[in-house]
C-alpha cells in the first residue's frame, strides 16, 4: 500500500460505523477513530507492507479498543460539539426496535461483539475477521455463533435485561 | 446430503458459501424449522445492525477526526526546509549562517518566542511536576495535546542528541493553547520545544509589520542564560528553549526539522 494523503480519508466513514458500534456513543467512538487514525500514520513506513488496508486498520482499532487506551479523560473535550448529531428518525415502531438492539449489542461480551459487528457491517469473510483479530477461524465462528444466539435471545427478551424493556 | 454444521448456518447467513451449498442448505432449512427460524434471525440481526449504524456512513466527519486522517501536514516543512537545514548542519561546524539566521537584536522577538522562554523557565526547575504527562505516556500524550491543539502533535526524538523525551503539557498561550514538550540530558539539563498554534495573531512580527502566516525566517534570541531558537510554520510556531550551547541549539533544531519533515512526507 503506498502512502498517500487521502488513502485514510476514504476509511474513516467505515471506522465511525464500526466504532460507534463498538464504543455505543458518539465521542467515545470518534476518539476511537483518531486514536486509530494517529497510530496509522505513525506506523505509515509499514504501509508498503500492508496488503489489506482495511485489515489492518480495523486491527489497530481492535488493539486500542481492547487496550483501553484513552486518553485522559479530565482535560479532554470535543472540539466539534457543534457538529450536529444525525438522528435516527425511522418510524416510531422501529426505533423502538433500533433502541432495543443498541442496548442488546452493549450488552453482549466484547469478544463475541467485535465479530458479530465485523461480519454484519463490514461483511468480512470469517478469514479476514480471523486475521483482523489476530485469532483462529474456529474461535471466529465459535464467538460469531455465541454472539448471535445471544443477541437473539436478548432480542426476544428471552435473556431479559431490564434495559430493553425501558422504551415504550 | 451432509448434515448442517453451525459454522454452515452462519455461512449461509452470511454468503460466504459456494453457490451449490447454499442451494443444498437451503433445500434443508425447508424441513428444519428451527434452523430455519435461527437463519431468519440472524439475517434480521445483520439487517438492523446496517439500519442503525450505517447513517454514521453518511455523518459530516467531525474535524479532529478528519484532521487525524490527513497527513502531518502541520508538521510539514515547505520547500525552504532543506536549505535552512544545511545551512543549519554548517553552522553548528562554523556557525556562520548569516543569511538565515537572524539574530535577535535587529527584531524584536515574536511574543510565542517571548512566551516559550517564560514557559521554559518557569516549568524547568520543577522536579517533582515538570510535565503534566510523562514520556511513559507518551501515546495518550500525543493523542491529548493533539487534539487540543487541533492538529497532530507527535514529540520529535531526540536520543541521538543526547536528550530524553520528559513528557508534555498544555499551556496557555496568548489566545489558546499552546503545547511544551520537554527533554532533559543525562547531567538533568532540560529543554523544550514549544509549539503555539496562535502566529498569526496579529502582534505577530518586528516593527508593527505584520509577516504572513508562512513566514519562516529562522530566528535566535537570548533570555538571560537562556537560548531560544523559533521559526515559523504555516500558523504554527515553534520555539526550542535551552541553557545550552547555541551549535547544541542548532543540532537539536535540525533535528526537529528533519523529523517534522519525515512526518510531512512518510517513508
Amino acid at each position: 500500500m503506498t502512502p498517500n494523503d487521502q488513502l485514510l480519508l476514504t476509511w474513516v466513514p467505515r471506522l465511525r460505523r464500526y466504532a460507534r458500534a463498538l464504543a455505543g456513543n458518539r465521542a467515545d467512538a470518534d476518539d476511537l477513530v483518531q486514536d486509530t487514525l494517529e497510530r496509522a500514520w505513525s506506523r505509515a513506513g509499514l504501509w508498503r507492507g500492508v496488503s489489506d488496508m482495511r485489515g489492518w486498520l480495523f486491527s489497530i482499532m481492535h488493539n486500542l479498543h481492547v487496550d483501553g487506551v484513552r486518553r485522559p479523560r479530565v482535560a479532554t473535550q470535543a472540539m466539534d460539539d457543534d457538529t450536529p448529531e444525525i438522528a435516527v428518525a425511522p418510524t416510531q415502531g422501529e426505533r423502538l426496535a433500533v433502541l432495543d438492539l443498541q442496548a442488546a449489542i452493549d450488552l453482549l461480551p466484547i469478544e463475541q461483539k467485535e465479530i458479530v459487528l465485523l461480519v454484519a457491517l463490514e461483511d468480512m469473510s470469517y478469514a479476514e475477521v480471523a486475521s483482523t483479530l489476530g485469532i483462529p477461524i474456529g474461535t471466529v465462528m465459535s464467538r460469531l455463533s455465541r454472539g448471535r444466539e445471544r443477541l437473539r435471545a436478548l432480542m426476544d427478551g428471552r435473556a431479559a435485561p431490564v434495559r430493553l424493556t425501558v422504551v415504550k | 446430503m451432509n448434515p448442517i454444521t453451525e459454522a454452515e448456518l452462519h455461512a449461509f447467513v452470511d454468503g460466504q458459501l459456494t453457490p451449490e451449498r447454499h442451494r443444498e442448505i437451503e433445500a434443508q432449512l425447508s424441513q428444519r424449522p428451527e434452523e430455519a427460524q435461527r437463519a431468519q434471525s440472524y439475517r434480521e440481526q445483520r439487517r438492523a445492525l446496517h439500519a442503525l449504524f450505517d447513517p454514521v456512513l453518511d455523518e459530516p466527519v467531525p474535524q479532529r477526526v478528519r484532521h487525524a486522517a490527513q497527513p502531518r501536514a502541520r508538521w510539514a516543512v515547505q520547500r525552504w526546509a532543506a536549505g535552512i537545514a544545511i545551512a543549519l548542519v554548517s553552522g553548528a561546524a562554523g556557525w556562520g549562517l548569516h543569511g538565515a539566521l537572524q539574530p535577535a537584536s535587529t527584531l524584536a522577538i515574536a511574543p510565542f518566542a517571548k512566551r516559550a522562554a517564560i514557559a521554559h523557565a518557569v516549568y524547568t526547575p520543577e522536579q517533582r511536576r515538570p510535565v503534566e504527562v510523562d514520556a511513559a505516556h507518551e501515546d495518550q500524550l500525543v493523542t491529548w495535546l493533539s487534539k487540543r491543539m487541533g492538529a497532530p502533535m507527535k514529540p520529535p526524538h531526540l536520543q541521538a542528541l543526547g536528550y530524553e523525551l520528559e513528557g508534555g503539557r498544555l499551556l496557555p498561550g496568548g489566545q489558546g493553547p499552546v503545547a511544551q514538550f520537554m527533554y532533559r540530558d543525562a547531567g538533568g539539563r532540560r529543554l523544550t520545544l514549544y509549539v503555539s498554534n496562535e502566529v498569526g495573531e496579529p502582534s505577530q512580527g518586528a516593527s508593527g509589520a505584520r509577516k504572513t502566516n508562512d513566514e519562516t525566517a529562522f530566528r535566535f534570541a537570548r533570555e538571560g542564560q537562556l537560548n531560544v531558537f523559533y521559526w515559523v510554520e504555516g500558523r504554527f510556531g515553534y520555539a526550542i528553549s535551552a541553557d545550552a550551547d547555541k551549535p547544541v541549539l542548532a543540532d537539536v533544531s535540525n533535528e526537529v526539522y528533519r523529523q517534522l519533515a519525515k512526518g510531512a512526507t512518510p517513508d
